[in-house]
């Protein structure tokens, strides 16, 4: 067994591994992020707040019909969804022209409210999820035990995130969509419904985040300010990226996580900073972001 | 005629005077975390804590007549100093009580030492408070930092985890509860393997929890709180940690952790608390009232809210014995030293002179789910703590008031 900088290089095999796993969190919520910046150009400062109602929606059909993880998986993202295409029928739709600040002040009073609601209702401290029984237990994996959720975790995000790129990037679908934004009064001469089309990407942003959320419930505390807390992060990946960089965002996503994963072993104290400073980095170097084109 | 009519006027107005003499108002301000971490902790229900209390006691005694205030220091140690500066010398609040967030603590035992009023503290956790940081002004009630400390950490080494590895959380407060932690172990006769410093609300430990594993330590100490607390334990039962033979010790946990955790994920783990509601029928009677005062139907009290209303009778009985002379802080405290601490909550204790209030504490072990009756059924009680030995010596405490005297 050989070392790289006094750590064993198998407990550091692990560590990347687990830094892969935390990335592919950040990839699912950048994701969302990106793909509603890309499309709508608003800058989804609720998106924390949203990630936050799908791991409570999670916990809310559990108590309520008994429907357990399996099920919540699939109805919890279309819930939050909703409510999505809501915010954005009511509120949003009439920013679009504005500068980016209005969206991002709109987005982030309405997670303040959501938050605050959330808090009165179920207090602080936060609600029980436990892992479903069918992903308990892990493997050995010789060089660190590997739980079978986190494996899981992993798998998922890569599916959800190519399959998005996929779409929008090589789909007749994805085309409309990349038009819309370019220039919609001339999709809309083509006939496509611009407005909706628009209403339904947000629609789907925002089950994206929820998506992550259910996903985080059974091993992440389920609080309200559960998703205050990852939101910042996150949008220091998009930034990285590119804004708006689907591509990107899974890229910086997946990569950060790493990065991140070895500061904990080398320097845990930093775990948090480290992000901040490579964006720092990064913004210096190439103010568009990693795979983001200069405007 | 007319000298006796005057004299009956007379007699009956001295009458009147005496019996306003015996009325005695009291001012109490709940100062809390009402809307953020720690406002299931204390928050609400130390509101509702402290009506049962002022309740309680002015039915017994009439003529008592307590005003309560109440507030949100939002963490802020600045929103709390102000807060309590404006209730003394505005609103003419004689004692303030409970205060979650030990930096917001410090400062305001700072007020009451300033302004010569009196504070209780019973959210608060840092062992300074009758340290190095003690004042004639301060009673810490409920718990702190050396006895969660000593508690679990010398339970453990006793029953045969020698070997810690810390998960602290890097800033005062988990520095602190490491110091105190290690010395309890070190003189049990255990050692410290390895320990690494996270920062403040993180959000993924299985990175921290690898390290644990690997480093072999028979226990992990858990010194972090709230959010990171429940972090590190829902994730230490997916990677195995207990099952793969480690134990778990949680140094800071209160009963709404192990609600948000749930038992299947918290069962096995060991904490100490001062005070359970689930441990006595005093105590479940008295959760029932709390419920009822107010505070939210699906809660369960934490030892906290128990500190907050204990605080306050004993307060009041030493209002009580001054004959509502309150203006001077420092005689009304010294009083509450005097005076032997008896309620239906902590028992018979004693206030020592740093103004540590000393009881018993106990250690405690989560139940398996299966174990568990009732909602809230969550802890096995696996030994009790003497006072004398559950809270640090007043000679070790390091504050003026024992050197001086």
């Amino acid at each position: 067994m050989f070392e790289i900088f006094g750590i064993p290089s198998t407990a550091l095999f692990g560590q990347l591994l687990i830094g892969l796993i935390n990335g592919s969190f950040y990839a699912l919520l950048s994701l969302g992020l990106a793909v509603i910046f890309g499309m709508l150009n608003i800058i989804n400062f609720s998106h924390g707040a949203q990630y936050m109602m799908g791991a409570f929606a999670a916990y809310i059909i559990l108590q309520a019909t008994g429907l357990g993880y399996w099920p919540a998986l699939i109805i919890a993202p279309i819930i939050v969804g909703i409510t999505g295409i809501i915010i954005e029928r009511t509120m949003l739709q009439w920013l679009y022209k504005l500068d980016h600040l209005y969206g991002l002040l709109l987005t982030f009073g309405i997670a303040l409210i959501i938050e605050g609601v959330a808090r009165n209702y179920f207090g602080s401290a936060g609600l029980p999820y436990t892992l479903p029984d069918s992903l308990r237990g892990g493997q050995n994996l010789g060089f660190m035990f590997l739980p079978n959720y986190r494996a899981w975790v992993i798998a998922v995000s890569l599916v959800v995130c190519l399959g998005t790129w996929f779409v929008i990037e090589r789909t007749k679908l994805g085309s409309y969509l990349r038009a819309a934004t370019e220039n919609p009064t001339l999709v809309r001469a083509m006939g496509v419904n611009v407005p909706r089309m628009i209403t339904l990407t947000y629609g789907f942003g925002v089950a994206l985040a929820a998506f992550a959320g259910v996903m985080a419930a059974p091993i992440y505390n389920v609080s309200p300010q559960m998703g205050s807390e990852l939101i910042i992060v996150v949008f220091a990946v998009v930034v990285i990226g590119g804004m708006g960089s689907i591509l990107g965002a899974i890229v910086t996503g997946f990569g950060l996580g790493v990065i991140e994963g070895l500061t904990k072993v080398f320097f845990p104290e930093a775990s948090n900073t480290v992000i901040f400073v490579i964006m720092a980095i990064v913004l210096l170097v190439r103010p568009a972001g990693l795979f983001g084109r200069r405007a | 005629m007319k000298r006796i009519l005057g004299l009956a006027a007379l007699t009956a107005a001295l009458a009147c005077s005496t019996a306003h003499a015996q009325q005695i108002n009291v001012k109490i301000g709940v100062l809390s975390d009402m809307s953020s971490l720690y406002a299931d902790i204390g928050g609400p229900g130390s509101v509702a804590a402290a009506k049962l209390a002022i309740a309680d006691f002015t039915k017994a005694n009439p003529n008592v007549k307590v005003e309560m205030v109440s507030g949100d220091h939002q963490n802020k140690p600045d929103v709390g100093t102000n807060l309590a500066n404006q209730w003394i010398d505005v609103d003419k609040v004689d004692m303030i009580i409970d205060v979650p967030n030990s930096g917001v603590a410090l400062a305001v035992s700072q007020v009451a030492l300033n302004k010569n009023k009196v504070f209780i503290v019973s959210g608060a956790a840092a062992s300074d408070l009758t340290g190095p940081k003690c004042n004639a002004n301060t009673v810490h009630w409920t718990y702190d930092t050396w006895m969660l400390a000593n508690g679990t950490g010398t339970a453990m080494v006793k029953t045969g985890g020698d070997s810690w590895f810390f998960l602290t959380s890097d800033y005062a407060f988990g520095h602190a509860l490491e110091r105190d932690t290690s010395a309890a172990v070190e003189k049990a006769g255990g050692k410290i393997v390895g320990k690494v410093r996270h920062p403040l609300n993180t959000n993924d430990f299985s990175s921290f929890l690898l390290q644990a594993q690997s480093s072999k330590a028979k226990v992990v100490g858990l010194a972090n709180a709230g959010g990171d607390t429940i972090n590190s334990i829902k994730q230490a039962a997916e990677f195995g940690i207990v099952k793969g033979g480690q134990k778990l010790a949680g140094l800071l946990v209160f009963a709404s952790d192990v609600a948000a955790l749930g038992l299947p994920t918290a069962q096995g783990l060991t904490l100490t608390e001062t005070w359970y509601w689930d441990m006595n029928d005093a105590n479940r009677a008295w959760t029932k009232r709390w419920h009822e005062a107010g505070a939210a139907a699906n809660k369960f009290p934490t030892m906290i809210h128990a500190g907050v209303y204990a605080g306050i009778q004993h307060y009041l009985k030493a209002a009580v014995a001054l004959k509502g002379k309150l203006d001077d802080g420092k005689v009304v405290v010294a009083k509450m030293k005097e005076m032997p601490t008896d309620d239906v909550l902590f028992g018979k204790g004693m206030i020592d002179p740093t103004g540590r209030k000393r009881h018993d504490a106990y250690l405690l072990e989560v139940k398996a789910p299966s174990a568990s009756k009732h909602p809230g059924d969550f802890y096995t009680v696996k030994a009790t703590i003497p006072a004398k030995d559950a809270f640090r010596d007043p000679k070790d405490s390091g504050c003026s008031l024992v050197t001086k005297s």
